[in-house]
């Protein structure tokens, strides 16, 4: 009788953390999934075991909707562009295709290729890679010669042709230099994904996958997998970290 | 009764004159770097289709042109011929005028001219841009070690090695700045080998062109007659570079045509893109290659006063050309999506770049011929460079 009782005692102490386990698990797993990856620890640089990247399904992008540009504007505080001199981090595309007449959306931004041409150009070294495959600029080192802008093959960099004022965000912009796509390289390395993805994915498109490409439990890499993605401009061998779908 | 003063006792107040002509292009060059600067580039017609405007067409003519006009020298020391020999002192005081008015206009375009001490002290060493950097600043030791054996008596032994090293020198800068360009992979006008080669022809007529410019403005202010069989045989060798040039043109928009990718950047830039065509068939070839060969060749024509027409013909095509193939080269849009057409973008995906030149672009361009001309002025004035033939040994050379 009082092993019974002790089973019992043992079941109903036990028992609602397993349940309470069962219910939280996927969850957890799900905001795992939906953050790539852990924080990366201040002061321990970024490690070349990870490659970030993205996925853009391109028949999720909705024609018209810029959520991901808006988004990117207001993270990274760069101002509606109005003429050629704006700078765009990231722009919405509309494409026909020559042969069918087939049409697709997508947005464009930096490609953060693993052989950037602007990176191999830069005089300065201003612009760079780091070692998880996001392309940066220094912006303390760019003196603005725009070498860049002309290697670039996705006409992904911007160059700041007047003065930055009451600038409000982490990322430091400044008159005379070039900027494109971090990726929201702030919000990575706190374990968050790029603003960008958050606005499509709360718009309910989730057109854009972010994620560690190294990384086989990362569902990014298991969708590259499973479905036909391309590169854009695969011709020239850069190997960008951004692929596409539907295209 | 005041007798009229000869050339010679009012020359000093021409020198003046010309130094502060020069120094107020210069100054007002320096002033657009300013504005431009104090403004952001929102204020010249540059954007981010077309990132490098006309300040890069003047500076990259004055650096091809600062190569260039060595030839000169080099076929003097390197290759002993009198003639030429007797102009390297000029033709090396050249280059170095050509060299700092071009650069000065390169680093006063910068984004962050402030900055520019970065360039020294962050050096990335797979950038042609950063090879350059070491090109052109050796250049100026090279020949400025090249002027010293020319001019001083004890060096003279020592002129032929050092031409040959600024013979190198020059060759390999001129295919640095050609590989700017030619390491483009993206981009339709510039991804090609032959561009080092055509920058280095280029460079053979376009720097000529510039000496027979200042050497007949010299030779005119000492009140002096160029000898016949130098004045032929500098047109000749005019004459040959334009032909060679035009034929490396020719086989750039060759190879061009025949790549299936690349005819309707071609169609563009020579039939239909308005205003590149234009200059690429009035500015180069008729009024750069075309009219120059008529003023060399013409049976009536062919002396002093055509050949200095031909040279400034040679210049004006110059422009023309370097416009037409670094802006309309960027006017042309990428090819990011082959095989789509671009329905919409906010960022000119798929559209021809628009352009227009502004004046702070145009000032700035000026300033740095400013200030070529300040150096050559005042070099000419200061110290030997006017070139003294012994008709003897013309003749013998």
């Amino acid at each position: 009788m009082s092993d019974v009782n002790e089973d019992r005692r043992q079941f109903l102490t036990r028992g609602p953390a397993l349940a309470a386990g069962i219910a939280i698990a996927p969850g957890m797993l799900l905001i795992d999934l939906a953050h790539g990856a852990e924080a990366r620890p201040a002061g321990e640089p970024a490690s070349s075991k990870v490659r970030w990247g993205m996925l853009i399904d391109t028949t999720k992008c909705e024609s018209g909707c810029d959520d991901c540009v808006t988004a990117c504007r207001k993270e990274n505080d760069w101002p509606v562009p109005k003429s050629a001199t704006d700078v765009q981090w990231i722009r919405k595309v509309e494409l026909k295709q020559e042969s069918t007449g087939r049409q697709v959306n997508l947005p464009m931004m930096c490609q953060h290729c693993e052989s950037p041409p602007c990176v191999d150009v830069c005089p300065t070294a201003a612009s760079f890679k780091r070692a998880d495959g996001i392309v940066l600029v220094d912006k303390h080192r760019c003196i603005g010669c725009r070498y860049c802008m002309m290697a670039c093959p996705y006409k992904a960099r911007s160059f700041v042709h007047e003065p930055v004022i009451d600038h409000e965000s982490e990322m430091p912009r400044g008159q005379g230099t070039v900027e494109s796509c971090t990726f929201c390289v702030n919000r990575v390395d706190r374990g968050e994904q790029p603003a960008c993805v958050e606005a499509c994915a709360k718009e309910g498109h989730k057109a854009l996958l972010f994620g560690d490409l190294n990384d086989p439990n990362s569902e990014i890499y298991q969708r590259i997998r499973s479905v036909t993605s391309v590169h854009l401009r695969a011709d020239l061998g850069l190997n960008p970290g951004i692929s596409f779908v539907g295209v | 009764m005041q007798q009229a003063k000869t050339f010679a006792q009012i020359e000093s107040r021409y020198f003046y004159l010309l130094v502060m002509l020069g120094g107020l292009v210069a100054l007002a060059g320096m002033s657009a770097a300013y504005y431009m600067d104090e403004h952001g580039h929102v204020v010249t017609g540059m954007n981010n289709q077309i990132v490098w405007g006309m300040p890069h067409v003047f500076a990259i003519f004055m650096i091809i042109a600062a190569s260039g006009v060595l030839n000169v020298a080099s076929i003097g020391s390197v290759f002993g011929k009198y003639v030429y020999k007797a102009r390297g002192p000029l033709a090396g005081l050249l280059s170095i005028a050509l060299l700092a008015g071009g650069l000065t206009v390169l680093m006063l375009d910068l984004g962050r001219p402030d900055r520019i001490i970065v360039a020294a002290t962050h050096y990335n060493p797979t950038s042609v841009f950063a090879w350059n950097v070491l090109l052109y600043s050796g250049l100026f030791a090279t020949v400025a070690l090249y002027l010293w054996t020319m001019m001083e008596k004890r060096m003279n032994p020592w002129s032929k090695p050092a031409g040959l090293l600024v013979f190198v020198w020059r060759i390999v800068l001129t295919t640095g700045t050609g590989l700017i360009f030619a390491f483009l992979v993206a981009r339709q006008a510039y991804a090609s080998a032959v561009l080092p080669p055509m920058f280095i022809v280029l460079s053979f007529g376009w720097g000529l062109a510039v000496f027979l410019v200042v050497q007949s403005a010299m030779f005119s202010w000492n009140e002096l007659e160029l000898h016949p069989d130098i004045q032929k045989r500098l047109k000749n060798l005019l004459g040959t570079f334009i032909v060679a040039a035009l034929y490396f043109v020719i086989a750039y928009h060759l190879t061009n045509l025949y790549f299936a990718r690349e005819t309707k950047f071609e169609h563009f830039i020579l039939l239909d893109g308005g205003v590149y065509p234009w200059l690429f068939w009035v500015g180069y070839v008729l009024v750069g290659t075309a009219l120059p060969m008529l003023l060399l060749y013409h049976p009536a024509l062919g002396k002093g006063k055509s050949v200095l027409a031909a040279s400034m013909l040679v210049i004006v095509g110059a422009f023309a050309l370097l416009y037409v193939l670094i802006i309309g080269g960027q006017a042309f849009p990428l090819d990011i999506f082959p095989g789509y057409e671009v329905i919409s973008s906010s960022f000119g995906d798929g559209q021809i770049g628009h352009y227009t030149p502004s004046l702070p672009e145009i000032l700035l361009g000026s300033g740095g011929l400013g200030v070529a001309f300040l150096i050559t002025t005042v070099g000419v004035r200061a110290l030997n460079f006017l070139p003294h033939d012994d008709p003897k040994k013309v003749q013998h050379d």
